[in-house]
């Protein structure tokens, strides 16, 4: 068994103000063990729709998706201890401390917090948090470290999936190169499989072994960076992105 | 489920109730705001009681209105509240994502609830008595605390009814709560017996465990009564407890499932 993820046909639709949005228009990839994958999309391609859908969060419209071959809608349990997560919005309890968030992430995965105490320290020290930081209410921090507790939060339940979503949008140049090499380092260190969405063209370029282009909830294009480059004749992945849909990727956003 | 499952599902409630509270820590210039309202109503209440003439015994008959109600409404909130408090902090994904059981996350904050519930009782009650010079020495201590427990299991199974409306309605949700509970207020007695108010809401009332708990702790604390004497109000009360726990919990995974299907859990990003 080669693959981690598989996932077929998917279609989500929502309504928003009486308004039918087709979020995803049957989307279907194959993602191999130990790969970091990208999807790579403007604003509103559906993006993080696809992540909670694999996240058990949302359930289909249509279509199946299988984590390491188990159904994530029928083997729910099964999959929720394989994965875990970082998003765009940091997501802890703003008042509440780096320790205390992160005793309250390992505790609901089963882990009892005098054994998970000495782990959740050696993780903060390792996405660099300084040890006389640990017990500021996270509100205090920056994007960029709340975003490294983001990620010793998914990492400490050791997943076999990663699920990143866009988890350095809004951060500054340095605190991006931070957490990108971190991402890096970490997934090695875990030999997890990563699926990374972002809309930054580096990003998926540095870390990504396979990515795939996604627009208007479709997948228009798949490949390694290079054999995308060369499949377009492009320079850029930019020309990829303008040569598969035609719109440059600034004007592509699709959220007024 | 081997004991390996249910020792995690075990760290996992706790996990819950220590999260609460270490909330409750981090928020404590909000629990003093909370506190001092609930001492000027149970103060207040006390008055209106004393102003009535009868002594000691309207001034409890009032006051056990106050922290009973005071006690229910805790219990309903913390849970109601659940889905409301953590779509607004950000962390509900995170919280559903993981794998730990509904039932384990919903009986975690019940737990958390009940102890900080009680907590907070006790102390209001320690601050209000010397005013009043109130006397507890007619009260029947343990029919006292089993009406309290039986009370409590059933508002907790009421709350996670009202925590539902919340994760199906995003917008409304929490307002309907409120509503509700108002209503109950107005319905079970807390500082009326329900026979003054018209039949049709009387018979109303009998619905709601509030009218059970607050009829049964005025017998057990101004009469004395013991717990078989009580037997009428503690049995519909218990009943009402094992049928809306599950209820309650079967509702949720319900208001889950829909949520996940029509993408309410969290909006955007
Ligand atoms: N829970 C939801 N309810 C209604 N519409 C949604 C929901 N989630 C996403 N959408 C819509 O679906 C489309 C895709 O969104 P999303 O997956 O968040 O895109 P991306 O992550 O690529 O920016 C957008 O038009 C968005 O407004
Ligand atoms: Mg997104």
């Amino acid at each position: 068994m080669n693959s981690a993820v598989k996932v077929y046909n998917v279609k989500k639709y929502f309504k928003k103000t009486g308004k039918l949005i087709e979020a995803l228009k049957g989307v279907s990839f194959e993602i191999k063990r130990g790969e970091i994958y990208g999807l790579l999309g403007p604003n509103g391609s559906g993006k993080s729709t696809l992540i909670r859908l694999m996240s058990t969060l949302l359930y289909p419209d249509c279509g199946r998706i299988e984590i390491f071959s188990h159904d994530v809608f029928e083997d729910e349990n099964i999959v929720k201890r394989m994965i875990n997560r970082v998003s765009v919005e940091a997501s802890f309890f703003m008042k509440l401390s780096a320790i205390e968030n992160l005793r309250y992430a390992c505790g609901i995965y089963g882990l009892p917090f005098g054994k998970s105490k000495e782990h959740i320290s050696n993780m903060l020290e390792q996405v660099g948090i300084p040890k006389n930081r640990f017990n500021d209410p996270l509100e205090n921090f920056s994007r960029g470290m709340q975003q490294k507790v983001a990620i010793s939060r998914a990492f400490l339940t050791a997943p076999v999936l990663m699920l990143l979503d866009e988890p350095t949008t809004g951060l500054d140049p340095k605190a991006k190169r931070e957490v990108q090499s971190m991402v890096k380092d970490i997934v090695r260190e875990h030999d997890a499989t990563v699926l990374l969405t972002t809309h930054d063209m580096e990003e998926a370029e540095k870390l990504c072994d396979r990515i795939s282009i996604i627009h208007h909830g479709k997948i228009v294009a798949e490949g390694t960076p290079e054999n995308l480059k060369e499949r377009y004749s492009a320079q850029t992945l930019e020309d990829v992105f303008l040569e598969a849909i035609g719109v440059k990727f600034e004007e592509a956003d699709e959220d007024e | 489920m081997n004991k390996g499952d249910i020792l995690k599902e075990f760290y996992a409630g706790l996990a819950v109730v220590i999260r609460n509270f270490d909330l409750v820590k981090r928020y404590w210039k909000w629990e003093i705001v909370f506190f001092a309202y609930t001492i000027a109503n149970t103060v207040t209440m006390g008055f209106v009681g004393k102003s009535m003439g009868g002594g000691n015994r309207t001034i409890l008959y009032m006051i056990i209105g106050a922290t009973m109600w005071s006690y229910l409404s805790v219990l309903f909130e913390v849970l109601a509240e659940t889905v409301a408090w953590e779509r607004w902090e950000g962390t509900i994904e995170y919280t559903f994502m993981s794998p730990m059981k509904r039932i384990t996350h919903l009986l975690g904050t019940c737990g958390f609830a009940i102890v900080y519930g009680m907590l907070r009782t006790f102390l209001l009650f320690i601050i209000v008595a010397p005013l009043f010079g109130i006397n507890l020495g007619s009260m029947n201590v343990s029919a006292t605390l089993m009406v309290l427990a039986i009370a409590s299991i059933s508002f907790t199974g009421f709350g996670m009814m009202g925590a539902v409306l919340p994760l199906i309605s995003p917008e409304k949700g929490v307002q309907v709560v409120h509503i509700f509970q108002a209503f109950i207020l107005m319905i079970s007695g807390v500082y009326y017996s329900v026979n003054v108010m018209p039949k049709w809401m009387e018979t109303l009332s009998y619905f709601s465990p509030a009218t059970y708990a607050l009829e049964a702790m005025r017998k057990t604390v101004l009469n004395g009564e013991g717990i078989w004497s009580i037997m009428d109000k503690l049995a519909p009360m218990a009943l009402m407890g094992m049928l809306f726990l599950p209820l309650g919990l079967f509702i949720f995974k319900w208001g889950e499932r829909f949520s996940k299907r029509k993408g309410f859990l969290k909006r955007n990003g």
